[in-house]
């Protein structure tokens, strides 16, 4: 078993205004991609933010080998329960998902 | 074709002065720079202030006034002051009049204002006018009118309104990121889908090429699409570069809404000119049957005052949780018998899971650990008085009652630091607007003359 970091490119996640955070996976290639597709589901996600599945935006975008999932914010930005103002740190989550 | 050169992704960020001299070069028919987002947290807008330096900003703004007299184009900056309030609009204004008369410069500007009057919006709320986004914070009456600023976001329009007065600088106050790129070629009849979608790919200069550092960018709009040309020597827009943009910081990546309609680049295509440029066409914008502009606004949500202490014990760090949770209930027990109700204290475990709290189920800590007491209440007298109460828990409180009183590292004294008035967002609404000026107000006057 490999965590995603170990076979993606880059994951990141960053604000996407106030109320909005946007996950990128970067695979890198169509296996990889495929891969990632198939074992990152939006049910996952939500798992690991702690989210209802159901308000998880998925985005397959084959021509850039990337997996987007987008999702209101754990805490809406800068609230005082918002532990990261910018949102960067919500991709070791994912990074760190077994694939 | 129009030639938009983007100097950075904000002024205050830098740039590479070579890139913006040969962005010169080229001719541009406009500079356009943003200055701010709401990326830095609602103390910018809540205040109405900028998180750039006076003195960094003065500098940046000099030179690239410098640079579109030399050119003789526009130059226009939208969301002044990182949050766009009127009163960062003025900062900027009074850096600009400055500039001018140091210069000895004559400039003609226009100032284009976006903050709201809350009980306008009030009333637009009672007609229906004001629409909810999601996830929507509840809002009401009171809500509009706690709000310290309320900012409407400017789109093309409104900046061409700014333009149509034939200002030598534009200093616009909050505005969406694309709309002081797009202004210009729409005005000029390039093809709607490729400026908005050149105007996002652009917005934030050369984060879309290899060198995102280098800033400045020239982006051409024609009939059919855009090409993005990066002015640093060493910079390349790549097809994949170029595409990847429209993921950055957008929850949707195929579609961005603006005011007055939205863009699709599900159908664009992404062509490289050669080892540096990228052209794009088959991008589509699709009109809207209401005209509306986003509302952003932010408002007091108390006075923080914060402590840190720093501990180091291993039987202390192995138990870490069960030593601040005591400390939360017992502070919270004898604050509430000095001071009342009304205050939070929250010890944060920085070293263990400070960054992700609940979520990190994988948090360890270390050889030692960071405790950062935050303490928030309705007046700044009151969270500095329960920071105090707090303070001798941090230093000295035991794991249990039979042990010597321990004692833990304060890294400075007082340990507890002011953080003033602190504020949130509570608006994520859009405004339907009959007249896109409606809800703006654009002025000019001559500087130097």
């Amino acid at each position: 078993m490999s965590k995603l970091s170990d076979i993606a490119v880059k994951v990141r996640s960053k604000n996407a205004g106030p109320f909005w955070l946007t996950v990128d996976i970067f695979c890198g290639t169509p296996e990889v991609f495929s891969q990632v597709c198939a074992s990152v589901t939006s049910a996952r996600i939500a798992e690991v933010l702690k989210a209802d599945p159901a308000v998880v935006d998925r985005y397959e975008m084959a021509s850039l080998n990337v997996l987007k999932l987008s999702l209101p914010r754990p805490a809406i930005q800068g609230t005082r329960e918002d532990r990261d103002m910018h949102g960067a740190s919500f991709a070791a989550l994912v990074a760190e998902l077994d694939v | 074709m129009v030639k938009v050169l983007i100097p950075s992704g904000a002024l205050g960020l830098g740039y590479d002065r070579a890139a913006l001299a040969r962005g010169i070069s080229e001719n541009p028919d406009i500079i356009a720079i943003d200055g701010g987002s709401t990326d830095s947290g609602p103390h910018y807008l809540g205040t109405g202030t900028s998180k750039y330096a006076r003195g960094s900003t003065k500098a940046e703004w000099r030179e690239l006034m410098e640079a579109r007299a030399e050119a003789g184009v526009p130059l226009i900056i939208g969301t002044a002051g990182t949050c766009g309030a009127d009163s960062a609009v003025d900062w900027l204004v009074e850096i600009t009049r400055e500039i001018a008369a140091e210069l000895g410069m004559n400039v003609k500007l226009a100032v284009l204002k976006s903050g709201q009057r809350p009980d306008a919006l009030i009333d637009a709320l009672a007609q229906g006018k004001i629409t909810h986004l999601n996830p929507a914070p509840e809002i009401s009456e009171d809500v509009l009118a706690s709000c310290s600023n309320i900012v409407a976001l400017a789109g093309a329009e409104q900046i061409q309104a700014a333009l149509d007065t034939g200002a030598d600088i534009v200093i616009a106050g909050r505005t969406t990121d694309t709309a002081i790129i797009s202004a210009l070629p729409l005005a000029r009849g390039c093809h709607a889908g490729g400026v908005w979608h050149g105007a996002k790919i652009g917005e934030c200069g050369a984060l879309a090429t290899t060198a995102p550092n280098s800033g400045t960018i020239l982006i051409e709009f024609d009939a059919d699409g855009f090409t993005i040309t990066p002015m640093g020597a060493e910079a390349r827009a790549t097809p994949h570069t170029v595409s990847a943009h429209m993921l950055y910081e957008n929850s949707n990546p195929d579609i961005l809404y603006e005011p007055g309609g939205h863009l699709d680049v599900t159908g664009a295509k992404y062509v490289a000119l050669d080892d540096r440029r990228v052209r794009v066409v088959g991008s589509e914008w699709v009109v809207s049957d209401r005209y509306t502009v986003k509302l952003e606004g932010a408002r007091l949500a108390g006075f923080q005052t914060v402590s840190l202490v720093t501990v180091r014990d291993p039987r202390y760090v192995a138990n870490i949780r069960a030593w601040c949770d005591d400390i939360v209930e017992k502070a919270t027990e004898k604050a509430r018998t000095r001071v009342g109700e009304g205050f939070e204290i929250e010890l944060r475990l920085i070293g263990l899971d400070a960054t992700l709290g609940e979520l990190d189920t994988a948090a360890k800590s270390g050889t030692e650990v960071g405790v950062l007491g935050m303490v928030t209440a309705p007046t700044e007298a009151l969270s500095r008085e329960v920071a105090k109460v707090l303070n001798p828990y941090l230093l000295h409180h035991p794991l249990t009652e039979e042990e010597e009183m321990p004692t833990f590292a304060f890294p400075f004294s007082p340990p507890e630091v002011n953080r003033g008035a602190v504020y949130e967002f509570c608006l994520n609404h859009v405004l339907e607007l009959d007249d896109p000026m409606d809800a703006f107000a654009l002025t000019v006057e001559e500087l130097g003359a």
